[in-house]
């Protein structure tokens, strides 16, 4: 009976076509923007939390206070040194060290030049292939480097690719940093940080007699937990032992320990207030879109009086007359959402796509939620049904013999 | 809810009033449309109810076939009080034991001839390759099979008032009540429509009809005419 149902409303729908297909709109427009702008924001949420992978959760980072801006460490006034490194060491929980440094130098290639990033790699097998794993860092083409490789790079993609230089640099080319010439042994896959788009890798020795870096001075530590639960554990243990070591009261420390906990919790509570801000836009468009088919109904109601008072002097029940318009409401909601919903992903797509070109790297990233594209389709739909069921209520009550007289 | 009233000595009755009356408020005054109506309606009869326009006919009719309630007294259909019954007991006996024909046709616009026809057997629940059947029969009856999958606003007025005597007749109705069936019409086509609920009556189904044109009220068995709401003849 409920598929008959369907069908006469369909009728209806098809009837009444130009009304129909504004209603439709109205409906169509509220849930692409919701579509669109939802997954747009889950995509700047990809692409930030992205940033952030470069990290793992067992992963913590001790820095100097900073004096500025700059590379994370290198402009702290006391320098993070081996001393430090031992102390955080014997911490209870911490199975791994790495000593960073991160740099600006100059580049030369092709006789232009600029200015790029430089990061250490730690020579011990181990260590290397720890930093290798997390911070997903493979090759384009080449390879990568292994402890024995003095005097040779990796480049980031973004630095391979630039059109500074004229030309692309390609592995095998030397290019020239701070005077010296390095081999290019890799260039890295494009990767969704753009912090490893944009860095040279070289070995902690290169780098040391590169820049002369004093042999124990350390931009910042990597610390590798035991497991990710005792992470918070051993940041409370590091700040401890530091602090007595330093002889500092608690919250005068003149170093951070940085959980990626904590840094993903801040950026993701801005990310949830841009997230409610445009929801809460979306839903205004949704309200009116919802308002659209209550006023179809509406009109749809007083216009078929007549027919509703026809089927009920042929046996239709007061319940039959009520379905027949809800599912009619339901049906805009339902093919607004489905069609709302397509074009939504489209538009995000195309954004993101733009953004993406435009900025040349990862800013919007691209996914199909299908939680989102089932939740907004039946959200659509329940709108339909709710903006209908008052309207159709009155239909369902009116008197045959009021109904008749049209 | 009252208890229903049981009407066990008029056997061959299929339909009776009595005392009915309806009242409408019209502003500061009170209409009488229907004033103590008396009748009783036997099985198988063909009855014409003519008057002139507000002498109630329609009124009466409308309580009659369930669309209306009384202001005062009683309609038993087939010994049943239909007054006093829920809206969806109504609704039930409109569909099974009425069928209705209006002047103005009442086609559904959206609907072809046979989903018009089989429309009252999808509120009764009859599955659909039942209900299509059965349309099909009765559309073939009233002489429309080449006609079936045309829209209400593509057939003539006698085939439109054809389609809505299949849709009346689609759950087998024992009464079917016809408001001025050939109102619309011309008097050929009237006519026409006229044999065919005489050819109804004489398979058995009680008819009543209201009409202002006499020619047609002669052919009826029996003829009630209704001045003022009340029964004057």
């Amino acid at each position: 009976m409920l598929k008959d149902f369907f069908s006469i409303s369909w009728n209806s729908m098809k009837k009444r076509k130009l009304r129909s297909w504004l209603t439709l709109l109205g409906i169509f427009i509220g849930i692409a923007a919701v579509v669109s702008l939802i997954s747009l924001g889950d995509g700047l949420r990809t692409a930030i939390t992205g940033q952030f992978n470069s990290l793992s959760a067992d992963t913590l980072i001790v820095q100097n206070a900073e004096t500025g801006f700059g590379p994370p460490g290198s402009t702290a006034i006391k320098k993070l040194n081996e001393h430090d490194l031992k102390l955080i060491e014997d911490v209870n929980g911490v199975i791994m060290t790495i000593p960073k440094l991160l740099r600006m130098v100059k580049l030369d290639f092709n006789k232009a030049s600029s200015f790029s990033y430089v990061t250490n790699l730690p020579e011990e097998k181990e260590k290397m292939d720890f930093i290798y794993e997390n911070m997903n860092i493979e090759t384009e083409s080449g390879r990568l480097l292994t402890g024995t490789d003095k005097g040779k790079v990796l480049l980031g993609n973004d630095i391979a690719n630039s059109e500074t230089y004229g030309k692309k640099i390609k592995v095998g080319n030397k290019i020239t940093l701070q005077g010296k010439e390095f081999e290019v042994v890799g260039i890295l896959a494009k990767s969704s940080s753009f912090q490893t788009n944009l860095v040279i890798l070289m070995l902690d020795r290169d780098m040391k007699d590169l820049l002369d870096i004093p042999k124990d001075e350390i931009d910042f530590i990597i610390v590798r937990a035991e497991s990710k639960d005792k992470v918070e554990t051993i940041s409370e243990n590091i700040k401890r032992v530091l602090r007595k070591d330093r002889n500092e009261k608690l919250g005068e420390e003149d170093f951070t320990v940085q959980t990626p906990l904590q840094a993903l919790g801040a950026i993701n509570t801005i990310l949830n207030i841009i997230n409610i801000v445009v929801i809460g836009i979306a839903a205004i468009s949704l309200l009116i879109g919802g308002i659209g088919i209550a006023n179809t109904m509406y009109t749809s109601v007083l216009e078929r009086k007549k027919e509703i008072g026809t089927m009920k002097a042929i046996g239709a029940k007061n319940a039959d007359i009520l379905k027949i318009f809800v599912i009619e409401s339901g049906l805009f909601g339902l093919i607004g959402g489905i069609t709302g919903a397509g074009f939504g992903l489209l538009l995000s797509y195309i954004v993101s796509t733009i953004a993406n070109n435009y900025f040349g790297e990862t800013i919007l990233a691209f996914n199909i939620s299908w939680t989102l594209l089932i939740g907004a389709i039946l959200f659509s739909f329940l709108i339909g049904i709710l903006a209908g069921l008052i309207p159709s209520y009155r239909a369902s009550k009116l008197k045959p013999v009021d109904a008749l007289r049209g | 809810m009252p208890k229903l009233k049981i009407q066990k000595n008029h056997v061959d009755e299929i339909i009776r009033l009595e005392n009915l009356c309806k009242r409408y408020r019209m502003g500061e005054s009170v209409v009488q449309a229907v004033c103590e109506v008396n009748l009783g309606i036997n099985k198988g009869e063909f009855v014409a109810i003519v008057g002139p326009s507000g002498s109630g006919k329609s009124t009466m009719m409308n309580m009659v076939g369930a669309l209306d309630l009384a202001s005062q007294g009683d309609i038993f259909l087939d010994g049943i009080d239909i007054e006093h019954l829920a809206e969806s007991r109504l609704a039930q006996i409109r569909g099974r034991r009425i069928g209705f024909i209006f002047q103005t046709f009442n086609l559904i616009p959206t609907l072809n001839a046979v989903e018009n026809v089989a429309l009252p057997m999808i509120f009764q629940g009859i599955p659909r390759w039942k209900r299509i059947e059965r349309a099909k029969k009765l559309l073939n009856e009233v002489k429309l099979s080449h006609r079936m999958y045309h829209l209400p606003n593509e057939l003539s007025g006698g085939e439109r008032q054809r389609v809505a005597i299949a849709r009346a007749l689609a759950n087998d109705p024992e009464v079917i009540l016809a408001d001025e069936p050939t109102g619309n019409l011309d008097s050929k086509t009237g006519e026409e429509i006229m044999n065919m609920f005489m050819e109804l009556n004489k398979q058995g189904k009680t008819i009543i009809m209201i009409t202002h044109d006499p020619n047609l009220a002669k052919k009826a068995r029996r003829v009630i005419k209704l001045k003022d709401g009340k029964i004057i003849k």
